[in-house]
């Protein structure tokens, strides 16, 4: 599945300088192919692009800050564990994520700093419900000019 | 993959590769023909290949892509040898449906329509995250879990004789409350009492057509009869639960002794530490799920009491039964004559129990249990009951709903400049809604033709038609 939309953005001529993420389309959920020039960008951005889907990033501040540390046994479980903890900062704590800074990563765990708000319902639009961030067809990937990744989530 | 007929409804995926049992997929020629088959089958073939499985990995016909299991899929593993798999009861566990009957007609409700499911939709928290009414300290959310349905009574939200004519009794005895991490109870303590997002709903309908007098008169339904139907599961508290287990079974699995060629089926031996902690927690999320429904009925009740202004005894909203789509039960099945323990996957199926079955209630024993399978909110839903053939061949499942074919994305395109509620409207339906994208995403045309879904169980006789109902209002998350 990945290397049919590699190929499609290659047509397309898009490139991973300046496009972060893209929907995928899966019947009962739907899925986000991330792109990264180097890996922690790709991190940062995988963030980015959940959070992009749950609520209208250009209304938060970010003035609050949060470290984090994940482990995982190889990259693509070191993904889901990370999208799994900015997403239950979102669902059990209500902090909105409006920035990643990924610190230090390695194929077994990153640590990364994370500007966030506190959901208030006047200011905040939530647009969709993630429930959780799956394993299925997960991939993480470095190609010639970048990273790339994909995430298929429950929602 | 290339499908064997086995006879009209039955098709056999044989077993191939790394496969320890062929698959069995219920459908008609013409759902296999109709639709891209490729990625479910696959998954068919995947569970195929998990430790302990017995018999087959079997597919109900509202089969869709899902992740890890097929939606739709059923799957029994040897209670002793066999594995347990959070992936295959999915994130929602105890995601379920229930249905009430009441003694009001059509006529009695179709000029108050429009308030009454203006009233449901003020009364019944709704939406994505929604929270309600009832904050639960952490002593009273362990009750909730180790209680389920039998909770929401004690609390005044209902009557003993819904907790009979729940599955289980509403109540899954092996909870145990330790097995839950802190933020599954964080989840947990202000979401019980609420609906939800996506396809869950809150639905008025009629019974429009009785397939079965019998059957129909001990469920307590008649033509004309309106009906309450409610579609709802664990809220958050179950998908933290899930998605604790995956990532502890994620880990565990590199420790056995055999490969699983999808992560999302990361599992347990059940005889394992790892296993029965999973089962245990599963069983705090099916309480949950219990406890949501039965306080989302009885907000219903108090509203259609309100609204139309008659006492309850009046009203009679009366629980015909409630059943859940994502589960792992142990029960006991004939395996080649025997007896044997086995650990039932359900994702997204549901348990269709004989006539003479000791799991249900006396008035149900001498017909079966009631199996209630909703349809999409333009068309229609079903009852249907329990089959003895259903034991023979699917471990007592059968189908649970239509079934997706069309993505949320591809839905929302299809609606482009359509008004799916004045399509809704011009059928007599009247729809309220939270999300701002949940109508065009659960319209009709994303999901298949429920009827078709329904002729094949019926025909396979893995559960039988009793009613059809047809919907007059739905309230969506």
């Amino acid at each position: 599945m990945l290397d049919v939309h590699l190929l499609r953005r290659q047509e397309a001529g898009i490139s991973l300088k300046n496009m972060k993420y893209r929907i995928i389309d899966h019947t009962s959920d739907f899925g986000l192919q991330v792109f990264g020039s180097d890996i922690k960008a790709l991190f940062a951005n995988a963030a980015h692009a959940m959070i992009d889907q749950i609520t209208d990033i250009n209304r938060l501040k970010g003035l609050n800050e949060y470290y984090v540390h994940v482990t995982g046994s190889d990259l693509p479980d070191l993904m889901v564990n990370w999208l799994r903890e900015v997403l239950c900062l979102w669902t059990s704590e209500e902090k909105l994520v409006k920035s990643a800074r990924i610190l230090f990563l390695s194929e077994y765990e990153l640590s990364a700093k994370i500007m966030y708000d506190t959901y208030e319902p006047g200011r905040h639009i939530i647009k969709n419900e993630i429930k959780a961030v799956t394993y299925h067809q997960i991939q993480v990937k470095s190609l010639p000019d970048g990273w790339e990744s994909q995430i298929i989530f429950d929602v | 993959m290339e499908l064997k007929k086995i006879d009209n409804y039955r098709w056999e995926l044989p077993k191939t590769g790394a496969m320890r049992v062929p698959g069995i997929i219920y459908a008609s020629a013409s759902m296999l023909k109709d639709q891209d088959q490729e990625e479910p089958l696959k998954q068919v073939a995947n569970v195929a290949t998990l430790p302990g499985i017995i018999k087959a990995s079997l597919a109900m016909p509202d089969m869709h892509w899902g992740y890890g299991f097929p939606i739709g899929g059923v799957a029994a593993f040897d209670w002793e040898s066999g594995v347990i798999s959070p992936g295959g009861v999915g994130y929602d566990i105890n995601c379920g449906v229930r249905l009430a009957g009441t003694s009001l007609v059509e006529k009695d409700v179709r000029p108050r329509l429009e308030e009454l499911i203006n009233a449901l939709f003020q009364n019944i928290p709704s939406g994505i995250g929604s929270t309600g009414s009832i904050k639960l300290s952490a002593a009273e959310e362990i009750k909730v879990l180790k209680q389920g349905a039998k909770w929401a009574v004690h609390n005044g939200f209902g009557t003993d004789s819904d907790i009979e004519h729940t599955e289980d009794n509403g109540c899954m005895l092996n909870a145990d409350p330790d097995t839950i991490s802190k933020r599954a109870m964080e989840r947990g303590k202000n979401q019980l009492g609420t609906l939800g997002s996506g396809n869950h709903f809150v639905e008025i309908g009629v019974v429009e057509t009785v397939y079965d007098q019998k059957a129909a008169r001990i469920f307590g339904l008649f033509e004309g009869q309106i009906t309450l139907m409610l579609h709802s599961g664990s809220r958050g508290f179950g998908y933290q639960v899930c998605d604790d287990f995956l990532a502890a079974m994620a880990k565990h699995i590199n420790k056995l002794d055999f490969d699983i060629p999808d992560r999302q089926l990361s599992c347990a031996m059940i005889q394992s530490k790892e296993g029965m902690s999973y089962f245990n927690a599963m069983a705090c999320a099916a309480n949950y799920a219990w406890a949501n429904r039965q306080i989302l009925m009885h907000r219903a009740r108090e509203v259609f009491s309100r609204t139309l202004g008659i006492g309850p005894n009046a009203l009679a909203m009366n629980l015909v039964y409630d059943v859940c789509h994502n589960i792992a039960k142990k029960e006991v099945h004939i395996i080649g004559g025997e007896k044997r323990l086995t650990c039932v996957h359900r994702k997204g199926a549901t348990r269709s129990f004989p006539p003479g079955s000791e799991a249900l209630c006396d008035a149900y024993r001498s017909v079966g249990q009631p199996v209630i399978i909703p349809g999409d909110m333009g068309t229609a839903s079903y009852v249907l009951v329990g089959t003895q053939k259903a034991m023979e061949e699917t471990f007592g499942s059968t189908c649970h709903g239509a079934g997706r074919v069309l993505s949320r994305k591809a839905a929302k395109k299809a609606c482009k400049g359509r008004s799916i509620q004045h399509e809704l409207e011009n059928k007599g339906i009247l729809a309220r809604w939270t999300g701002r994208s949940t109508l065009a995403e659960e319209m009709p045309d994303a999901y298949k033709d429920i009827s078709e879904v329904v002729e094949v169980v019926h025909g396979a006789g893995i559960s039988k038609k009793v009613a059809k109902l047809r919907p007059m209002a739905v309230l969506k998350g």
